[in-house]
């Protein structure tokens, strides 16, 4: 009788030590998780940036055969400027405003940028360029660069935050971090998110 | 009775097992193995060409550590060939862990789309501009005159040629990939988490007495099979979406 009462207790504890230990194990997901995201994050940035950086050269050289089409180009210097103005707060990521703004003067860079490649196709002798060419094969790249990053980052958001929405995750951030929040992400209706 | 013991104490380790199993079942399209240098899914290359091609790929392996592969696919699944791209090389991890100094060239002939997947080590060398170049100009003409063993070996020789330092080679970069701030756990869970560990796998009798465990396995190493016969594998690289894509 004692035995088995002792056996009990002995398999109760084991059974309550091992689910801690499942939560002991996993203990550093959320900030790997949160690292993870600021590491995708500066990637995106990073590849955004990139474009806003071949962008005065393509300018330059369209302007060269095409001087004509000042609407288009307009855009496109315009919103280059206003996604270079832009004073991203430190703490983009967990500021959905900002985010969105950020989001939004991307996205109207990104159409300035296919207004004027569409223009160009009325202008064989730039569409001949070398000059012209090498820069456009840069900015498709940077695109396909900017659409891996979002993936990346998106992922990355998604792992953190079903991290802090699932258990054993939620308990430990309940405990060990309570200042961490549920993330924000892309919307999936921007114009290149594939 | 011990039985149920045994199911009750188990339930940890099950629901353990579940989220492994969640985490490994994750949806993902069916991209092929990488069975060499030349992985040939859509049956372009007869044999005599797949062997030329490897040889010249391990060749410049040997020389520069490079890791350059060419692939043929049968379908892109409705997917756009830039994502299968970077999913391919990140796959198979294409290109020198920490280096990720990977060339991927990618061929779908029923879509008629053609891509260079260049790794982020060698994004400086082989530039989105470049990669261009070798597209419109040795790859597309031939494939547009229906000669695709002729504009694949081209378009190699190419890649090779500009990694090997004909054209004008410009500084590399790699992205960092570590973190400046770690966090460290407190010591007492680590702990917690051995001792229970240990004693669960007494308590199952993997381990018995104080003689080290069987459970060997936890620990592989990545990287290279040796000299292993011609068995090739990705040494770890990474890839961010760098190289170009044309179509005919």
């Amino acid at each position: 009788m004692t035995m088995r009462i002792l056996r009990t207790t002995r398999n109760a504890a084991l059974l309550l030590a091992g689910m801690l230990a499942l939560t002991a194990c996993d203990i550093n997901a959320v900030p790997r998780l949160d690292e993870q995201v600021n590491a995708t994050w500066a990637q995106v940035e990073n590849q955004y940036q990139r474009r806003a950086e071949l962008i005065p050269n393509l300018v330059e050289t369209v302007k060269g055969f095409a001087a004509q089409e000042r609407d288009v180009l307009q855009n496109v210097v315009e919103a280059r400027a206003k996604v270079g103005q832009m004073q991203l707060p430190a703490n983009i990521l967990d500021n959905p405003a900002a985010l969105q703004m950020f989001e939004q003067n991307q996205a109207a860079l990104s159409s300035a940028l296919s207004r004027l490649l569409v223009t160009v196709e009325r202008y064989p002798d730039l569409k001949s360029n070398q000059n012209f060419l090498a820069l456009q094969s840069q900015l498709e790249g940077t695109e396909n660069r900017i659409a891996v990053a979002r993936r990346d980052y998106i992922a990355a958001v998604r792992d953190y935050n079903t991290e802090l929405r699932t258990i054993p995750g939620k308990w430990i951030a309940a405990i060990m971090y309570p200042e961490a929040e549920i993330k924000p992400t892309f919307t999936a209706t921007a114009p290149n998110a594939d | 009775m011990g039985a149920v013991r045994r199911a009750a104490f188990s339930a940890p380790v099950l629901i353990g097992a579940l989220f492994v199993a969640t985490a490994v079942a994750v949806a993902q399209i069916q991209l092929p193995d990488l069975t060499g240098r030349v992985v040939d899914d859509a049956h372009l290359f007869d044999r005599g060409l797949e062997a030329r091609l490897t040889e010249q790929l391990q060749q410049h392996e040997r020389e520069t550590g490079n890791q350059v592969v060419v692939v043929t696919l049968d379908s892109l699944q409705e997917r756009t060939i830039e994502e299968i791209g970077v999913d391919l090389g990140r796959k198979w991890g294409i290109g020198q862990e920490g280096q990720d100094n990977g060339v991927l060239l990618i061929v779908a002939p029923n879509e008629r789309k053609v891509r260079i997947e260049v790794g982020y080590g060698l994004e400086g060398q082989l530039t989105d501009a470049t990669a261009s170049v070798i597209i419109q100009n040795a790859i597309l003409p031939r494939f547009r005159d229906g000669d695709m063993s002729g504009g694949i070996e081209d378009g190699v020789g190419r890649i090779l040629a500009v990694l090997g330092g004909d054209s004008e080679p410009t500084e590399t970069y790699s992205v960092p990939e570590d973190f400046d701030e770690f966090w460290i756990p407190p010591p007492f869970f680590i702990w917690l988490c051995f001792v229970l560990i240990m004693f669960y796998l007494r308590w199952k009798g993997v381990l018995k007495g104080s003689s080290s465990g069987r459970s060997s396995g936890g620990w592989s190493s990545g990287g290279f099979s040796g000299g292993s016969s011609g068995g090739f594998s990705g040494g770890g690289g990474s890839f961010g979406g760098g190289g170009s894509s044309g179509s005919w």
